[in-house]
């Protein structure tokens, strides 16, 4: 089974299980990561569930819908490879995916 | 189509105006043609809304509820009458209320919906029940509409940025210290008074670096910007609004001008609001713009006060009615970040959001047509059955209580949401460190508005721990 590792902003890193077709953000809320927290429980609609991928897994994590680019427009300290968690389908072949959490969800 | 070229002409002139008369006199006219046209025209005064007693919903007709009525939450009818929309007319038409026709959007699933959906609907040009008087139309980016609105809310949004916060904290801990320090023991006092608007004024006169001692007129200017009878159904008087604003510009344009000459001189500038905005591309000649730039100080200071300040009085009055809850947390004041989500659900300080269709739009088998208002009931959603298991229940340990909907969703959500949380958990921190009973004594007084869901007054007296 594929495994994800997300690493909170001091550091710590989480590796869990992926469960194929749960979203980002529940497997991280699953899994207890700190970080996260998803005010609007996966609609799009609130921004706190915001992550930085690295580089090399965002063909994998697919494109950002409209809804979503709005709403990370609104996160000041987003980067060129911020996503909200909650649009992204985790599948089998993001095993070994990294997910940085940002230090606050805004 | 005429009337908009004159708006549009008007508007011109008036920002061109700026540079050469001072903004203060610019509203001060706008306020002489505005009770000018009233004489010739004969124009009547919105008229002021006199209290009688709401009756029971369940003795009304569905088309006759009329949910605007600005002593619902006064006279605690709110929860039956928004429940009988929920349950049988969830997207309900008021044809011929004091403020014209609008929707009532009232569960949790559709309001989400409505404010998610930006291009279906438009937070244009304002967004609470009625409109501006002539002449007063300050433009805020909450009621903008993409891509002014992002460009707007970027330029300020730094402020209340998780990172300043925590610069902040230590300073608001201090100052909420020295008002519960000074607050008297086992003697009745106005709590609304002494906690809520003291500490609300401190924040707003710190983001704005707003001289301190004169912070009360920042709470002034809000509550009279936000109470009009026209626009709320508040008990502000236009004549007094239009004066508060020219005071308003006056202050405001002077404290700019003083950034200014900071900035060019190339000293430090500050973290505060207005330094923030100068120092931004797209708002750095904001004050050229005054409807503009009154109104967002405005939108930022009433964001920050009715609020903030409600929720302090609200959490109060919950854990009183809810004693159980108030043991709960004196046991385990771990859960009190959990709690600021409940207060903030239970209270939802402000009811609800305007918007105008900007298309014929379908929703829970009714028709919206296009340029009809909509009006999203966070009050109500808040405590739809089918979005929150028992909703009038105040649970402090809820599950998923940052669920609720009291910020909004979508573009416009609440931008200051992380500073009220933050207000809020430091004022219970230090509250449940001091007292051992905080009682509400008698029944509160509420504020006049469909808009605002808020106190006037509320005795309470404290007992200090042992």
């Amino acid at each position: 089974m594929g495994r994800i590792t997300f690493i909170q902003h001091d550091g710590t890193r989480h590796t869990v299980d992926i469960e194929e077709g749960k979203s980002l953000m529940q497997t991280a809320m699953d899994n207890l990561v700190p970080g996260i927290d998803a005010d609007c429980g996966g609609s799009c609609a609130c921004g706190t569930c915001h992550v930085v991928l690295s580089e090399e897994w965002m063909a994998a994590a697919g494109v950002a819908k409209d809804d979503e680019a709005n709403l990370l427009e609104l996160t000041p300290d987003r980067s060129r490879t911020s996503r909200l968690s909650c649009q992204i389908t985790t599948t089998e072949e993001m095993d070994g995916m990294v997910v940085r959490l940002p230090e606050f969800q805004m | 189509m005429k009337s908009g070229l004159i708006e549009k002409a008007k508007a011109t002139v008036m920002d061109i105006g700026t540079a050469v008369v001072p903004m203060d006199l610019q509203i001060k006219g706008a306020h002489l043609l505005f009770n000018a046209k009233k004489k010739i025209l004969r124009r009547p005064d919105f008229p002021a809304f006199v209290e009688s007693p709401i009756p029971d919903v369940s003795t009304l007709a569905i088309e006759d509820i009329d949910v605007s009525n600005p002593f619902l939450f006064a006279q605690n009818r709110w929860e039956s009458y928004f429940k009988r929309l929920r349950d049988e007319c969830p997207v309900h038409y008021q044809k011929k209320s004091a403020f014209g026709p609008f929707w009532s959007i009232t569960r949790y699933e559709d309001i989400l919906f409505v404010d998610k959906n930006h291009d279906l609907f438009s937070a244009e040009p304002f967004i609470v029940i009625g409109a501006a008087p002539e002449g007063l139309s300050l433009e805020m980016f909450i009621a903008m509409d993409p891509p002014k609105h992002d460009v707007q809310r970027r330029a300020v949004q730094g402020v209340v940025a998780p990172k300043n916060l925590k610069e902040m904290e230590g300073l608001i801990r201090s100052r909420t210290q020295e008002v519960l320090d000074g607050l008297p023991l086992n003697k009745p006092f106005n709590w609304v008074e002494e906690v809520s608007i003291e500490l609300t004024a401190r924040m707003l006169a710190t983001l704005l670096d707003f001289p301190y001692e004169s912070r009360r007129k920042l709470v002034y200017w809000s509550d009279l910007a936000g109470g009009g009878a026209e626009t709320t159904g508040g008990t502000s008087d236009t004549d007094e609004l239009f004066r508060g604003m020219a005071d308003m510009a006056k202050q405001f344009s002077q404290l700019w001008r003083e950034k200014e000459a900071k900035r060019d001189a190339g000293e430090a500038t500050g973290f505060d609001l207005m330094s923030l905005m100068l120092s931004n591309d797209d708002t750095k000649n904001l004050i050229n713009k005054p409807m503009e730039f009154l109104g967002n100080l405005a939108l930022l200071i009433v964001g920050g006060n009715d609020t903030t300040r409600n929720s302090m009085t609200g959490g109060v009055l919950a854990l009183n009615r809810f004693p159980d809850e108030f043991t709960k947390l004196k046991n385990d004041p771990s859960l009190i970040p959990n709690m600021v989500s409940e207060i903030i659900r239970w209270q939802t300080p402000l009811a609800y959001m305007r918007r105008i269709a900007k298309q014929d739009v379908e929703l829970n088998g009714k028709t919206i047509k296009k340029g009809d208002k909509v009006v999203m009931w966070y009050a109500s959603g808040n405590r739809d059955e089918r979005a929150i298991e028992q909703p009038d229940q105040f649970i402090i340990d809820r599950k998923n209580a940052r669920n609720h909907i009291s910020f909004g969703f979508g573009i416009h959500r609440c931008m200051g949401n992380r500073l009220a949380e933050m207000q809020l958990r430091i004022l219970w921190e230090e509250l449940i460190q001091r007292f051992d009973k905080i009682e509400v004594v008698g029944e509160p007084k509420y504020v006049q508005s469909n808009f605002v869901k808020g106190y006037s007054e509320m005795t309470v007296k404290l007992t200090a721990k042992a």
